[in-house]
Formats: structure tokens, C-alpha cells, sequence
């Protein structure tokens, strides 16, 4: 490594499991990656460790993050460098053990560490507000919070925000994932501006339900690296939202509407 | 009249409902106290209380509830201390 750096620590969490934190969390590792940033993402669900298969990595590990707390390894040894990404690197949470195997400032040690090396360490928060989440912010900087347009994921994400905020981890910033534009005209979905209306807080960006998500975590490919997706560009630009860059929202109706008139010239040729 | 009602009310969007009640039930949420600041009252409380008489402090509990009034409105939120008092100090 060159001199010393002095990274970014970034915990994406959401209090609610299964609204995406996971996904999150490998797409934007692999964004700012493909942006030239170094980037480890560091999988903090111990005992239900996932972000290695959502990145393709799972047959590569040897060591995890407890092995590193206890000292059986070198950091750089539990490291696991992405298949596409030079610079991407990810830390693995142990799969045997569980939530007690690691204390707050242990974490806060081990990001310390990290940090030096690289630009953004990426945190994979587990679901809850237990043990694995108090140390899986302890060492972060900024907090990403991602929610769905649900009214149970909206409500814990509230929880969250003041769970952040009780932990001095202030300006926490919202993903609304799993939007879907025409249940949202229906008026049979939350907008993003019922969901900014309730949480108060500020949004970094609004993944589209998609398709092709669920296709590429099959193939372990982050949808980021995907030109033509459009969460993928959803993700992009989150991306470029936390390098601190000025992007504006897609409108999510308005690209509805296209997609249903390009259908529309294909089949009546207009 | 609710004959009428029936043809012309439109049906209410299920997001409006789902945002009510949201609202709704995250002003019960966010009135409850977080841990750190229950367990800094409780240090204050056996300060004020330890002045006046000898406390079991591992036994005291202290909590957040909601409690209905008499005239059954709405609960409120109360604050339940329960604290043991062993003995009470001399008063001098």
C-alpha cells in the first residue's frame, strides 16, 4: 500500500431483515470499486454470513472476521479479493459462531485498521437492534439506512434512525429499495414522498423492484456493473451520491411509461 | 343518501391507509424512552431517593409503560418506578 489513508466507514443498515441490506451493501462496495475507490465490505452478520454468495466469493474463504478479532490470522489474510475488482476486497463474517464473538470496540479497532488502507469500508449490518447491530455501527462513520415502501420496514427503519442518532451517528441517509412505479400510481404503494414525509430524513437514492436483481445475486454478479438495468443505474448513482457527487433522481413513472411505449412500437411498430 | 354514497365515494387508496397508520403508531414508538436514558433517570433517582433513606438498588425497576385513564381515552405513557426502600435515614 502507499501512504496512509484515511478511509470512509460506511454501516448499511435497516433494523428489518429482508429488505435488502445485503444486496445493498455488495452493490455499492462493487460501485465504488468500479469507480477506482478501494473498497472492503465487510460482512458483520455473524452466524448468517451471505454477502460472500451475493458477491460470488463463497468458495474462497479461508479465514473470517472473528478469526481476525482473535488474532488467528493477519487482516490481510482473512481479505478476499473480488473476481472483477482489483481493488474490492471482502471481509467475511464467520459463520459458526455468533453475535458475541465480536465487542463493539474490537470493531471499532478493526475498522480503525482498515481504514488506513483503504477508501470506504462498507458494513453489512445484520437485522435487529441486538448485540450485532451495536457493533456493527460502533466503528462507522456514516450510516446508510434502507427500508421498503412497507409500513413494517418504514416503521423499524424509524427505530433505526433514532437508534443512530441515541449512538451520535447523525445524518443517517435512506434507500428506498424495491420500489415499484405501478403499484405507486395505483395508489396502492407508499411514494418516496410519503416515506420522506414519515422518517425525516435525507434520501441517497431509489432502487426499482427488478428482475434482473434477483438474476444477477443468482449468478453472484452485483447488478451495479450491469449498464442497461435499470436498478443498476439506480445503484450507480447512489454510488456516485456517496463519493459526494450532485446526481439526479431517475424518475422511476417516467421510465414506466417509456418502457411501455418502446413495448408498444415493438408490437405495433409505431 | 348511503345508497347514493355507495356509487359516487371513491375507495380510499391503500397507501393513504397504510400511511395513517403508520403516523400512528410511530408516535407510540418514538414516545417510549431509549435504554441509556431510562438508566440515566434510574441514577438520578437513587441519588435523590439515597439522601432519604437505604435503597435495594439491584432490585429496582424502573419502565416505560402505557396506562389507560379512568375515562378509558387513549393510553398514556407512565413512567413505573419500583423502588425497595430497606431503610429509612434519620432525620435530623
Amino acid at each position: 500500500m502507499d501512504n496512509e489513508k484515511l478511509g470512509t466507514a460506511i454501516v448499511i443498515t435497516s433494523g428489518k431483515g429482508g429488505v435488502g441490506k445485503t444486496t445493498t451493501s455488495a452493490n455499492i462496495g462493487t460501485g465504488l470499486a468500479a469507480l477506482g475507490y478501494s473498497v472492503v465490505v465487510l460482512d458483520a452478520d455473524i452466524g448468517l454470513r451471505n454477502l460472500d454468495v451475493v458477491m460470488g466469493l463463497e468458495n474462497r474463504i479461508v479465514y473470517d472476521i472473528v478469526d481476525v478479532v482473535q488474532k488467528n490470522c493477519r487482516l490481510k489474510q482473512a481479505l478476499i479479493r473480488d473476481k472483477r475488482h482489483e481493488k474490492l476486497y471482502l471481509l467475511p463474517a464467520a459463520q459458526t459462531k455468533d453475535k458475541t464473538a465480536v465487542s463493539p470496540d474490537q470493531m471499532v479497532e478493526l475498522i480503525g485498521d482498515l481504514k488506513k488502507d483503504y477508501d470506504y469500508i462498507i458494513i453489512d449490518s445484520p437485522a435487529g437492534i441486538e448485540q450485532g447491530f451495536q457493533y456493527s455501527i460502533a466503528g462507522a462513520d456514516r450510516a446508510i439506512i434502507v427500508t421498503t415502501p412497507e409500513i413494517s420496514a418504514v416503521r423499524d427503519a424509524d427505530r433505526v434512525i433514532g437508534l443512530l442518532e441515541a449512538n451520535e451517528l447523525h445524518d443517517p441517509k435512506l434507500i428506498i429499495n424495491r420500489i415499484r412505479p405501478d403499484m405507486v400510481k395505483r395508489g396502492d404503494m407508499m411514494n418516496i414522498e410519503d416515506i420522506l414525509d414519515i422518517l425525516a430524513v435525507d434520501l441517497i437514492g431509489v432502487v426499482p423492484d427488478d428482475e434482473s436483481i434477483v438474476i444477477a445475486t443468482n449468478k453472484g454478479e452485483p447488478i451495479v456493473t450491469e449498464e442497461r438495468a435499470l436498478s443498476g443505474r439506480a445503484y450507480r448513482n447512489i454510488v456516485r451520491r456517496i463519493t459526494g457527487e450532485e446526481v439526479e433522481f431517475i424518475n422511476l413513472e417516467a421510465d414506466e411509461e417509456s418502457k411501455l411505449s418502446k413495448v408498444f412500437k415493438l408490437i405495433f411498430g409505431k | 343518501m348511503d345508497f347514493f354514497k355507495l356509487f359516487t365515494k371513491k375507495q380510499e387508496k391503500s397507501k393513504n391507509v397504510a400511511k395513517e397508520r403508520l403516523k400512528l403508531v410511530l408516535v407510540h414508538d418514538r414516545s417510549d424512552l431509549s435504554p441509556r436514558f431510562l438508566e440515566m433517570i434510574k441514577t438520578d433517582i437513587i441519588k435523590v431517593i439515597s439522601q432519604y433513606a437505604e435503597i435495594d438498588e439491584a432490585e429496582i425497576d424502573i419502565k416505560m409503560t402505557k396506562m389507560k385513564k379512568e375515562n378509558n381515552e387513549s393510553p398514556v405513557s407512565a413512567l413505573v418506578a419500583n423502588i425497595p426502600i430497606m431503610k429509612v435515614k434519620d432525620k435530623k
